[in-house]
């Protein structure tokens, strides 16, 4: 184990996945001479040359598609978009081309490629670049789409994702890069299609992914000195979307609430909090509330831009309205030196 | 003229000697405008009064004021992202272009787009635009505007539509040329071609190299010229634009020039030698027609002082109202959302319930 960054987990196994197996070549803009906009691919053009790691033209649709091409016929592709605000320019090709051929040509085709793209706001990038799109591939089957919060799932879902035969996102964040956590040596692999709770408790359970896993166990902690008990399901991955550990956990504390960087109108927390209707509706003691962006195309300006995102201090004033709203008490903690 | 034609003749270089001598000394006050600003805005960023992306345009300042003194008051224009200059030269205030990259209320878009996406209703200035490619459509669209309530002629309006070189392989410029050329509409597509997109080469990027021939698919007549030469830059894009207007078909120039810096202020450019740095900064536009109006003496040494004296204080002053100006307050997040009012909209903060009363509920005019 060796602490390292979200960034630099990223790299190192895209550059381990590609030693091990030759026909995984790495496509995008700006990934090879200018070593990746977010850096996450430098030095790999030296390593690999520039069959397998291919700087494109700014062409968003017309490179993924390629990529879609070139798994069919069985070479694995992991394309970065610079950031999942291009993925516009090529959803056509992710939703009604990569996530249709495998089903709708009968099984006889597979397309065993990567997406690699970071979401996220609060970098002062203004509207049209600093948007929480996942939803919109979370919606599609066909795909599935993983969100890993730490180095460690960084290396284990993009792992799995490039090993993955069907068209897999990994939707990383520009806040996470330079975040720092222990990484397994060797092999790592998760299971794509499965949450975890990365912090256990007993009051109440907060859902989140990737940027908002981080922040949730943070209030976790800071909350546990206040005597809540917090437990925080991290997701790993939106679609397939792992009802029952969401569940299984809001049976145990019986309140909920959804962190999510997304918009909140038909957003990840919308099904999260439809899933617990369906899935622990018996067991709830308050309504699930959603932690969300506000409704607003992101300003540039920093005072708007941070009162329109989520953060650790709205999910704890949501946590406690949630408590309150049961009439719960906090555990009186241990006195400090006590 | 035949559709086809391709002029691979650069324009040949006009001649100081035979222009207006004041009209000359304002290019060159606009355009040491541009670089005073483009400094200070780079000190600014690092400073951290200014966030996010940050395009500048040093190295195109003859290109953004050669194209400006071609464009028509009534005429329209749509840029890139890299589009302080543009800004500037048409005509906006340097404070409220600062303001704006401070994130001020005082902005030209109130502080909401940022360096980017700088817009100016009143001088038709129709956005700076982020997303690769994603000005052309709607700039096509606008000419479309003009021709649908217009006849061609000496007095129509156009548009001019900027763009890089490496916009030039995204699918929006195909799909936007050909539309200008099949339905017969009245725009310039500019491509600035400063030779990379971030630390992409043209020649790496674009099968056809010759960045003006690139309209000859869709039979559209390009042209190229020294990005570096104001004045040839002005006559090219006003042959262009004259061309759209009595005629109502598309035109694409090509203006060639260097970009001095990295691809943003962020970017340190590692992917260019040192000696080709070098070599780009004896190409500086900006120098070097300042040199030239000395040589032709329609400017002397100490009146070209005077100029840049007075550009770097109408900096400062810029800076100064940018900074004293007021940030945009909270109250206002939900401001512009939408231009008609509507029923249910969910205008809370993080965690505000949708169910719930929002914070800014009560706000009069708003759900
Ligand atoms: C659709 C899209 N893809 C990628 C980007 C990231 N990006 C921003 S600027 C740029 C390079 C553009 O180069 P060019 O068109 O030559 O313009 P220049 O920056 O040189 O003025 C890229 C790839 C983007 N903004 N939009
Ligand atoms: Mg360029």
């Amino acid at each position: 184990m060796a602490a390292v960054t979200y960034r630099q987990a990223l790299h190192d196994t895209l550059r381990a996945e590609m030693l091990r197996d030759e026909n995984i070549l790495l496509i995008g803009e700006e990934i090879g001479v200018f070593e990746g906009s977010y850096k996450i691919t430098a030095g790999l053009l030296d390593e690999f040359g520039p069959r397998r790691v291919r700087d494109t033209p700014i062409c968003e649709e017309g490179f993924v598609g390629a990529a879609v091409g070139a798994a069919m016929l069985g070479l694995r592709p992991v394309v970065e978009i610079m950031t999942i605000n291009f993925s516009l320019l090529a959803i056509d090709q992710i939703v009604n081309h990569a996530a249709k051929m495998h089903a709708m040509f009968g099984g006889q085709v597979s397309v065993p490629m990567v997406i690699r793209t970071p979401g996220g706001g609060g970098q002062q990038l203004a509207a049209t670049h600093s948007q929480n799109l996942e939803v919109f591939y979370a919606h599609v089957p066909g795909l599935k789409v993983v969100a890993p919060a730490s180095p460690a799932d960084a290396k284990g879902l993009l792992t799995a994702a490039i090993r993955d035969d069907d068209p897999v996102l990994v939707l990383e964040n520009l806040a996470l890069y330079n975040t720092k956590g222990e990484v397994p040596d060797g092999e790592h692999t998760l299971p794509i299609g499965t949450a975890v709770v990365a912090a256990t408790g007993s009051d109440v359970t907060v859902v989140a992914y990737s940027r908002g896993t981080v922040v949730a166990l943070e209030v976790a902690r800071r909350l546990e000195a206040d005597g809540v008990s917090v437990e925080v399901v991290d997701l790993r991955s939106l679609r397939p979307l792992d009802r029952q550990t969401v569940c299984a956990s809001v049976r145990k504390t019986t309140r909920a609430v959804v962190l999510e960087d997304d918009w909140l109108s038909y957003g990840i927390g919308a099904e999260i909090a439809a899933t617990i209707a369906e899935g622990a509706f018996d067991r709830l003691d308050a309504p699930v509330r959603r932690v969300a962006a506000a409704e607003v195309p992101l300003p540039y300006a920093k005072q708007l831009e941070t009162a329109a995102l989520p953060d650790a201090a709205a999910l704890t004033r949501v946590i406690y309205e949630t408590l309150d709203s049961t009439g719960f008490t906090a555990r009186p903690t241990t006195p400090a030196g006590g | 003229m035949d559709p086809t034609q391709d002029r691979t003749e650069p324009y040949p270089q006009a001649s100081p000697a035979s222009e207006d001598p004041a009209a000359l000394r304002g290019y060159y006050r606009q355009m040491a405008l541009i670089r005073h600003f483009e400094l200070r805005a780079a000190e600014m960023y690092t400073r951290a009064k200014i966030g996010g992306y940050c395009h500048l345009n040093l190295g195109e300042e003859a290109t953004v004021v050669g194209l400006m003194a071609a464009l028509r008051p009534t005429d329209y224009l749509f840029t890139t992202y890299r589009d302080h200059g543009y800004a500037l030269a048409r005509g906006a205030d340097p404070g409220q272009v600062m303001a704006e990259l401070f994130g001020r209320a005082t902005g030209l878009s109130g502080g909401r787009g940022g360096s980017m996406h700088l817009f100016d209703a009143g001088l038709r200035m129709l956005g700076g635009y982020g997303i690769v490619g994603g000005q052309m459509p709607p700039a096509t669209g606008a000419a479309l505007a003009i021709a649908h309530r217009g006849e061609p002629g000496p007095d129509s309006e156009a548009v001019m539509c900027l763009l890089g070189d490496g916009t030039t392989n995204i699918g929006a410029f195909h799909e936007s040329l050909n539309l200008a050329a099949v339905w017969h509409l009245p725009i310039v597509y500019v491509i600035v071609n400063n030779h990379l997109g971030m630390g992409t080469p043209v020649e790496a990027a674009s099968g056809e190299p010759a960045l003006y021939r690139r309209g000859c698919a869709y039979r559209i007549p390009g042209a190229r010229v020294d990005g570096n030469d104001v004045i040839a830059v002005r006559d090219a894009a006003q042959t262009a634009l004259e061309q759209a207007r009595t005629e109502h078909r598309p035109r694409l120039l090509e203006a060639v020039s260097h970009r001095l810096r990295g691809h943003s202020v962020v970017d340190p450019a590692r992917y260019r030698s040192a000696e080709e740095t070098e070599r780009l900064r004896e190409q500086d536009p900006l120098p070097a027609f300042r040199a030239r109006l000395i040589e032709d003496r329609i400017l002397d040494q100490e009146a070209a002082d005077r100029i840049d004296e007075e550009c770097e204080q109408a900096v400062t002053a810029a800076v100064d109202f940018a900074d004293a100006s007021p940030p945009p307050a909270t109250e206002t997040l939900f401001d512009h959302v939408y231009a008609t009012e509507v029923a249910n909209t969910h205008f809370g903060l993080p965690g505000d319930s949708p169910t719930g009363p929002g914070l800014f509920a009560d706000r009069p005019g708003k759900e």
